[in-house]
């Protein structure tokens, strides 16, 4: 049909919680294969975008489409197509790192549990820990872990809610680099966050969520041409915060562990 | 389609007993309470309690083990409190699976962790002087009226669950659950209380429940006693389980 097709579409979007109007009329649309990144401040809505597209929550008004399926009429056929990582780490305190893989494996009735779960952990560098309880995990190995759990079954839509909120600068590199390579293999991405530099980094497409509605959307050359266009200043170039901090703590490795 | 409910039931189950055997303070608070309280009636004010029965451990085993069940079930809400809370419960109901298997997985946790520590609680009874003539048709009888007490109380714990806003709110509803068999047949005869007490613990459940248990590890006639007890746990596993799923389909698209 039409080309490029849409993993995600969104029309009119409304949700009140009593007297407080989250959503005002949210359209937005996301092309299959792309990351998009819903951007905005704390409180602007973007999990009750999230929450209705990942059926947790029903819309007061508008649509919301997701691989093709309402996600009011056909809520089965949505949850088949997507995974959702909250902006609190679901995962079970109680059990291991394997098991929370092979529960999720089972409930999904993938075959070889198992093994489904000893890739995951060696790609995500969690294999020595696979055997701890998560109880133990530092917050970036349990967000790791929150990710890898989304994947298990293969769905072509996943949700990251504000997927690196409380993590330290490393931690997060390295769950920006898994989402740049799961887009990479044609995996549709909506993330939300309130960085600005991580939309910049990994979006597609940008789309600002403000009291309520979508104000601006569009690539981020696009958003550019919204203000002048930049002048030619020569400034000398200070190294970041946190460029000087990744590179005194340098090793990966170290927080691979 | 069911045979989805049924494996994802299953890994729910495995997930949440999982969640038991490894915080054995919980069972050890499930089991430790009761046993005390029978070690308290048994040897502290047995003796100068008059039932009319030779071994006052066999009188009183009923009732504790009725209390053993209604402080087990404070951990079935604040099991699925917890659920609510850390976001797994959103992850479940976001996946492709029977949705009815999240709360199930509960209650059989529930049953199953409540029919543990009445084992262990009866096993100490054995040990304090505890004898029955009860047969296996007498045991099957027992097992049924507290797997159906159990399973009613459960779906409580699953409003309380469901609903609290606090740690408090999902465990504490269960008090006046344990303080019930006080006020009831299990410890002394109804006969001794004051007229509005008495009428109160003769027409509440745990008596029925207590004089049909203990008929049956008696080998006595069990009379109407069973059919009022299964009637009442009965009665409010429906409607515990009807309010239950209105607070959960207000929390849950």
């Amino acid at each position: 049909m039409k080309t490029p097709p849409l993993a995600i579409q969104v029309s009119g979007l409304q949700k009140s919680y009593g007297k407080l109007e989250v959503l005002k009329g949210v359209d937005f649309s996301v092309a299959s294969g792309s990351i998009f990144a819903l951007l905005g401040s704390n409180g602007a809505g973007k999990t009750t975008v999230v929450r209705i597209l990942s059926t947790l929550l029903k819309p007061d008004g508008g649509t919301a489409t997701v691989n093709g399926f309402d996600a009011v009429a056909k809520p089965e056929r949505v949850r088949e197509s997507i995974s959702l990582t909250g902006q609190f780490a679901a995962v079970d305190e109680i059990l291991t790192g394997r098991e929370n893989l092979i529960m999720v494996a089972k409930l999904r009735l993938v075959p070889n549990p198992g093994t489904v779960a000893d890739d995951l952990l060696a790609r995500f560098g969690l294999s020595d820990a696979g055997g701890r309880r998560v109880a133990t995990y530092s917050g970036g190995m349990r967000r790791r872990l929150d990710i890898a759990m989304s994947l298990i079954g293969d769905p072509p839509v996943i949700f990251l809610d504000e997927p690196t909120t409380g993590l330290d600068p490393e931690a997060r590199l390295e769950v920006w680099h898994e989402i740049q390579s799961l887009a990479g293999k044609g995996t549709t991405i909506l993330l939300t966050t309130q960085y600005l530099e991580e939309a910049e980094k990994l979006a597609d497409r940008i789309a600002i969520l403000h009291q309520g509605i979508i104000i601006v959307s569009g690539t981020l050359a696009e958003l550019r041409q919204l203000l002048p266009p930049a002048k030619a200043e020569l400034v000398e170039r200070q190294p970041t915060l946190e460029e000087i901090f990744l590179a005194i703590v340098g090793n990966k490795e170290g927080a691979r562990r | 389609m069911s045979a989805h409910v049924i494996s994802n039931t299953g890994v729910m189950l495995g997930r949440s007993i999982r969640h038991v055997t490894r915080s054995m303070d919980t069972i050890i608070t499930v089991t430790i309470m009761p046993i005390a309280f029978m070690l308290l009636f048994r040897y502290v004010f047995g003796g100068a309690i008059q039932t009319g029965t030779d071994n006052y451990t066999n009188y009183l085993m009923p009732g504790i083990l009725l209390i053993a069940i209604a402080s087990g079930i404070s951990y079935t809400g604040f099991r699925l409190f917890n659920d609510m809370q850390s976001g797994i419960f959103e992850r479940f109901h976001s996946m492709p699976i029977a949705r009815s298997s999240v709360l199930w997985g509960h209650v059989l946790t529930s049953v199953v962790s409540n029919a543990i520590s009445v084992v262990v609680i009866i096993a100490v009874g054995l040990v304090m002087g505890f004898r029955t003539s009860a047969g296996i048709l007498d045991w099957l009888a027992v097992a049924a009226i507290l797997a159906m007490f159990t399973l009613s109380l459960t779906w409580v714990a699953m409003i309380a669950g469901l609903a609290a806003s606090s740690t408090d709110g999902a465990t504490a509803f269960s008090y006046p659950l344990i303080f019930l068999p006080f006020i009831s047949s299990a410890f002394v005869p109804t006969e001794t209380m004051p007229g509005p007490v008495k009428a109160f613990a003769e027409n509440q459940p745990v008596t029925s429940i207590v004089n049909a248990l203990r008929a049956l590890f008696e080998q006595q006639p069990v009379g109407n006693d069973i059919w009022i007890a299964l009637g009442w746990c009965a009665g409010i596993l429906i409607v515990a389980y009807a309010f239950a799923m209105r607070v959960y389909h207000r929390k849950v698209a």
